[in-house]
């Protein structure tokens, strides 16, 4: 299994680098997953956004849609995609340790 | 190693038609990873599996769409497939390509991918099949500087896509490839950067023909059309009827409205427009004595989908008439359209096409919300669809204006 390593822990991710357990996330985890999406820092927007996906996710069970985050979070796509290149479903919700966005595309 | 036999992939290279297997193996010569894949897809048909894992989420920057990832679900046992994404590239209005694009588009898949291509997918991209996660942005990048663009996937506008039009068809009733260029080109973000409950798929046909299958394949279908009478050349009716061509049995009798009738002794056809439901049979049949109107322009439809969450749909009638005007930048095409993507994203629920949600909300939350007004046109045939149109704000209305009335007339009987 694939995996990265987090101040010396092996953290098991899938073949697109999501991490597998969310119990293993923390905010080094996700300093670690965010430089596997190009974004060096996490700045407080970056944070804003990261703990909005975590919390709706720790009360509903799935991602929120995307309109929500615009809504929520304040952000436009176009600020959300300046902040995570690789979009929210890819890049936000991987750092924030959220489960692979499944389904048919 | 030596060549593993496979003999179900062989049955298909059997039949008259041209055969992907052929086609494979010409690419297995330049690709064995292409020999790989055949093994694999071998495998799937003797266990009657596929062995492709569902989903994957890879990208490029800045985009949010236009790659698919796929992961081989035996990755032990055929590491050369065990990443094997798919890439859709916009394809050009009425996919008109020079050889020399489709030679630069080979050539920058062969250099990063497996070399095999779908042309087309359903959406009307062109698919290259097959690449690793490590070469997806160098990918994108060589194609970018050679004038590609990726189409879309997942949540997201997919690839708009038009029929030929005017470039090569005369039925066309206003210009397909400009629209369809046009619609490309301002909805970028939408096509890109997934923000919806699920997919929106639109199609362009330029006539009732319908060559893009729109109706049964586009949320919105954009299908040509004329609002004054089907132009007649009766000297050219003439001239089909002298060259022994059954205007009863090949035109009359298949006509759905029985709205032609045809003057055999004057050998002339005349056309009751009124009742004519513009499905184009008559003219395709006689093209040279007949044609499209002059007053042109396009029928909107919307909620066409495949089976998911309800059973399929074709695309019913939400605008009956719309000019679709170059010069105004399809104003009103856009203004229709943005009040339809904001109702459904604000109301559907994940992966609701729009078709299902206006099923599930009724018609005429859909028409209060997007301002559309209820017509005639909308009406799938009698007594399919009872829409009722009257909310308690237009009884208050009448309750109000009603009573104004009265005291209009009381103050004259008290005077």
């Amino acid at each position: 299994m694939p995996f990265i390593e987090v101040n010396g822990k092996q953290i098991e991710t899938d073949e697109d680098g999501f991490i597998v357990n969310l119990e293993d996330w923390n905010e080094d985890v996700a300093l670690a997953l965010a430089k596997t999406e190009q974004v060096e820092e996490l700045t407080e927007d970056h944070w804003k956004v990261v703990n909005y996906l975590k919390d709706y996710y720790k009360e509903y069970g799935i991602a929120p849609m995307v309109r929500k985050v615009v809504k929520q979070t304040g952000f436009s796509l176009k600020e959300i995609y300046e902040l995570f290149p690789t979009g929210p479903a890819k890049g936000a919700c991987k750092i924030a340790g959220l489960p692979k966005p499944t389904g048919c595309v | 190693m030596t060549e593993k036999k496979r003999p179900l992939l062989d049955e298909l290279k059997k039949g008259k038609w041209p055969s992907f297997v052929n086609e494979m193996e010409k690419s297995a010569a330049k690709k064995p990873v292409v020999n790989t894949l055949m093994d694999l897809v071998e495998r799937s048909y003797e266990e009657k599996r596929v062995h492709w894992k569902h989903g994957g989420i890879v990208g490029v920057r800045g985009y949010g769409g236009g790659v698919i990832g796929r992961y081989c679900d035996l990755p032990e046992e055929y590491p050369d497939v065990a990443e094997f994404h798919t890439i859709r590239v916009n394809q050009p209005s009425g996919w008109f390509y020079t050889s020399d694009a489709i030679r630069t588009l080979c050539d920058v898949w062969e250099k990063h991918g497996s070399g095999l291509t779908n042309m087309h997918g359903a959406t009307g991209d062109a698919i290259l099949l097959g690449t690793t996660t490590d070469h997806l942005q160098d990918c994108f990048n060589d194609l970018s500087d050679n004038g590609f663009d990726l189409g879309g996937s997942g949540s997201n506008l997919r690839t708009p896509s038009a029929c030929c039009g005017p470039a090569r068809c005369e039925y066309a009733c206003f210009d397909t490839l400009d629209l369809c260029h046009h619609l490309t080109n301002e909805y970028q973000d939408e096509l890109h950067r997934p923000m919806w409950p699920y997919k929106f798929k639109i199609k362009i046909s330029g006539c009732p023909n319908d060559c893009t299958s729109s109706i049964a394949r586009a949320d919105l279908s954009i299908i040509g059309t004329w609002r004054d009478n089907i132009q007649v050349n009766q000297e050219a009716v003439k001239e089909y009827v002298n060259n022994g061509f059954d205007v009863k049995e090949e035109v009359l009798a298949h006509c759905p409205c029985n709205c032609i009738t045809f003057d055999e002794e004057k050998k002339e056809l005349s056309i009751d427009d009124e009742n004519c439901t513009r499905c184009m049979h008559c003219i395709s049949a006689m093209p040279k004595a007949l044609r499209v109107g002059k007053e042109k322009g396009a029928t909107l439809l919307l909620g066409g989908k495949a089976t998911i969450v309800q059973s399929a749909f074709l695309s019913w009638v939400i605008k009956p008439f719309i000019k679709l005007d170059k010069e105004d930048g399809y104003q009103e095409l856009h203004d229709i359209l943005e009040r339809i993507w904001d109702w459904w994203d604000e109301n559907a629920k994940v992966r609701e096409r729009v078709g299902e949600l206006i099923y599930r909300k009724g018609m005429g939350e859909f028409l209060k919300a997007t301002g559309l007004e209820p017509v005639p046109q909308m009406v799938h045939h009698p007594r399919a669809n009872p829409y009722f149109f009257w909310y308690p704000e237009d009884f208050a209305a009448e309750k109000e204006a009603s009573e104004a009335g009265k005291e209009v007339a009381g103050s004259e009987v008290s005077e």
